[in-house]
């Protein structure tokens, strides 16, 4: 069984023109110490995808849909059942580690508070808990880093701290937003070898978001490409990496810096932009933006098309069809 | 004696170093450099103000006699150069002695000593009044955002910074004294109290020392009702600002990343939220604190109340310079010293903080 069920999970926020949705009837799922990657663009809704997870939208942010963790059903939990899953079962770690721990509590705090309050240990304790935690994530000198506060490290160490932080209640699920995003490219190997090592040593589901696929390519097991709230396409990440069927996945891959048809001086890129929020075209959003659109994909949104057990597509035209012969019924 | 190039690295001169004690002593000079500064901005103040002392403070006979003139210059100095009263006063000050006061003819050391303590007690129990208050709806206000009590608080507390000193004072006045009959009056004791043995100045510590407790419920009864007046504009403007504070703290990632590690919300709010937030909120504190000063000039005078903001008026509409000169002296002292408090806390609120002063 999978340990993360997302049913028709619609998230709709509060924009200064009206409500808008941001995430629309997602579906997807995370089994035991699999990595899933989700990609998209800024604003496809893979943020509040995750934040949805732990009951954390934003201000006056709703969702509505069915997640199951771990066999129960959390998205209708109350204040305290959300308080007993973030940390302990669920745990996240955000995109930007300069912002994302307290500047003003030392290392120590940060890393034992919630420790102390879901597992109810001693100081003493926590504190040799997070000796270890630092030395798993491989920061030098852990006796001292514990003194320390945020502003003494460097941004690739202060994600390795963020780690620690949500390793240290042992969750089952861990939700990276745009781990690397923030870092140097020389850093952030570290950082995915680091996440890699963690899913092999603890059996730790990882739900990874990032609008990156090369980071997706080393890590993920599966991958979710998601464009306007909607997914488009999901697969196994080398089936879906070699074999992509849908219009937009096809345009995201081709526009990797380093793939065949492109050379450093012409970058290839999707025409148009990616829509806003409360903005989303009818019908299949993309088809905006779509060289294989037809009318009818202004009008009716796509249902799901399984290429194979483990590939689909949310694409009525499916104009790849022909060309590749792997994993098509 | 010149140290070794070894011993040079690790000597630090007294007052260069980011330690509390240094940081201490450096912020007191400044203060007192300050200090000075504001006696001559002050004194050149009184000296271009247009009117004559002499004018103001003998009557209209002893005006027309030009000896008597001569003879009221001589004595209070004022026949002598500018530069040169300006260099008497400093010297004097130096020694403790603010001058003579034109109107009171007592020394003005004498005259502040008398009527400071009075503004202190109502402007102490305002200023606690207003952090408890302020800083507790501002929390409430934050945490309830654009709910009821929200709304409540934000109407309450605008009407707050809205309403002129005087005119709180006086609606205050009417309402609680000549309507319901539940504040005493005015002055700070009832019409022939007497006041208890003088340690401190302050009415009620004086009465709790004497061990008089009839007298301490007396004192404290009236200044019960013009230091909540005094207190409304400074609560307002802390809760309004504790509120703005702690919403821009929300919603910051480490707020979020606090909350998804589970914690309870109070625990989020107290260690990842009002601690940043106070960084700001202190000062704003301490502004509106020293503003309180202000406020009891009308304050005081709605009430009878025998204190600073009394005298500061009479001195300035009696021209009396020396009198004026040492009100300023205390106003400024009072600022200063709110400053130098609120360097103090953030230092304490954020130990990683290192002034560059």
């Amino acid at each position: 069984m999978n340990l993360l069920t997302v049913e028709n999970l619609t998230v709709t926020l509060a924009t200064g023109s009206g409500d808008a949705q941001a995430v629309r009837n997602l579906s997807f799922n995370v089994g035991h110490g699999e990595i899933l990657g989700i990609a998209g663009e800024s604003g496809s809704g893979k943020t509040m995808t995750a934040l949805s997870m732990l009951g954390l939208l934003p201000y006056k942010g709703k969702a509505s849909g069915s997640i199951k963790f771990d066999g129960r059903e959390i998205l209708a939990s109350t204040k305290r059942e959300y308080r007993d899953i973030r940390g302990k079962e669920i745990a996240m770690i955000f995109q930007d580690p300069m912002t994302s721990l307290h500047p003003m509590l030392t290392v120590e705090v940060q890393l034992t508070e919630h420790l102390r309050h879901h597992r109810k240990v001693s100081k003493a304790a926590a504190r040799n808990s997070a000796l270890e935690l630092l030395a798993t994530v491989k920061i030098p000198e852990p006796a001292s880093a514990l003194s320390a506060h945020p502003s003494q490290f460097s941004g690739g160490m202060r994600q390795r701290i963020a780690i620690a932080m949500a390793l240290a209640c042992e969750p089952k699920l861990l939700i990276a937003d745009e781990p690397t995003t923030a870092l140097d490219v020389t850093v952030q190997a570290g950082i995915l070898k680091l996440l890699h090592q963690l899913r092999k040593d603890r059996n730790l589901s990882v739900m990874v978001i990032t609008h990156d696929l090369g980071v997706l390519s080393s890590l993920t097991d599966r991958i979710m490409i998601m464009y306007a709230g909607s997914e488009v396409e999901s697969g196994a990440t080398s089936d879906l990496l070699q074999n992509p069927r849908h219009p937009y996945t096809k345009g995201l891959i081709a526009a990797l810096p380093g793939n065949s048809e492109v050379n450093s001086k012409n970058l290839l890129s999707i025409d148009g932009m990616p829509p806003e929020l409360g903005n989303f075209p009818s019908g299949c959003a993309f088809h905006t933006r779509c060289k294989f659109a037809k009318a009818s994909c202004k009008e009716t949104v796509p249902e799901v098309l399984n290429l194979s057990s483990d590939h689909r597509i949310f694409c009525p035209v499916n104009p790849f069809s022909e060309l590749s012969n792997s994993g098509s019924k | 004696m010149r140290p070794v190039s070894g011993e040079r690295k690790t000597r630090k001169r007294p007052l260069s170093g980011t330690g509390f004690a240094p940081f201490i002593i450096r912020r007191l000079l400044t203060s007192i450099i300050l200090v000075f500064g504001v006696t001559f901005i002050a004194f050149s103040i009184t000296q271009l103000v247009p009117g004559d002392p002499v004018a103001a403070n003998l009557g209209q006979s002893a005006y027309s006699d030009p000896e008597i003139v001569a003879a009221f210059e001589k004595e209070f100095g004022l026949d002598q150069p500018v530069p040169v009263q300006y260099y008497k006063y400093v010297t004097n000050l130096l020694q403790g002695d603010l001058g003579v006061s034109l109107s009171s003819k007592r020394p003005v050391a004498e005259d502040l000593k008398e009527y400071f303590p009075a503004t202190l007690e109502i402007a102490l129990i305002a200023v606690l009044l207003a952090l408890v208050v302020g800083l507790l709806l501002g929390i409430i206000s934050a945490v309830t955002r654009d709910r009821l009590a929200d709304q409540i608080i934000r109407v309450f507390s605008l009407t707050g910074v809205s309403m002129p000193a005087f005119w709180t004072a006086l609606t205050a006045f009417y309402i609680f004294f000549f309507v319901l009959g539940w504040a005493p009056g005015t002055g700070r004791l009832e019409p022939g109290g007497e006041a208890p043995p003088t340690v401190t100045g302050l009415f009620t510590i004086d009465a709790l020392i004497a061990g008089d407790f009839s007298t301490f419920r007396q004192a404290f009864s009236y200044l019960l009702l013009p230091a909540v007046v005094l207190a409304i504009y400074a609560i307002g403007v802390l809760t309004r600002f504790t509120r703005a504070s702690m919403l821009e703290i929300l919603g910051n990632d480490y707020v979020r990343a606090a909350r998804a590690k589970g914690l309870p919300e109070f625990t989020v709010i107290r260690r990842h939220v009002l601690r940043p937030a106070l960084l700001s909120i202190i000062t704003v504190a301490g502004v509106a604190f020293s503003s309180l000063l202000a406020g009891s000039v009308l304050v005081e005078n709605v009430f009878s109340w025998p204190g600073l903001g009394q005298y500061a008026y009479r001195a300035a509409v009696g021209l009396d310079l020396p009198g004026i000169m040492g009100v300023s002296m205390v106003v400024a002292t009072v600022y200063i010293t709110m400053n130098l408090i609120v360097d103090i806390l953030y230092r304490i609120i954020d130990p990683q903080m290192k002034d560059s002063a």
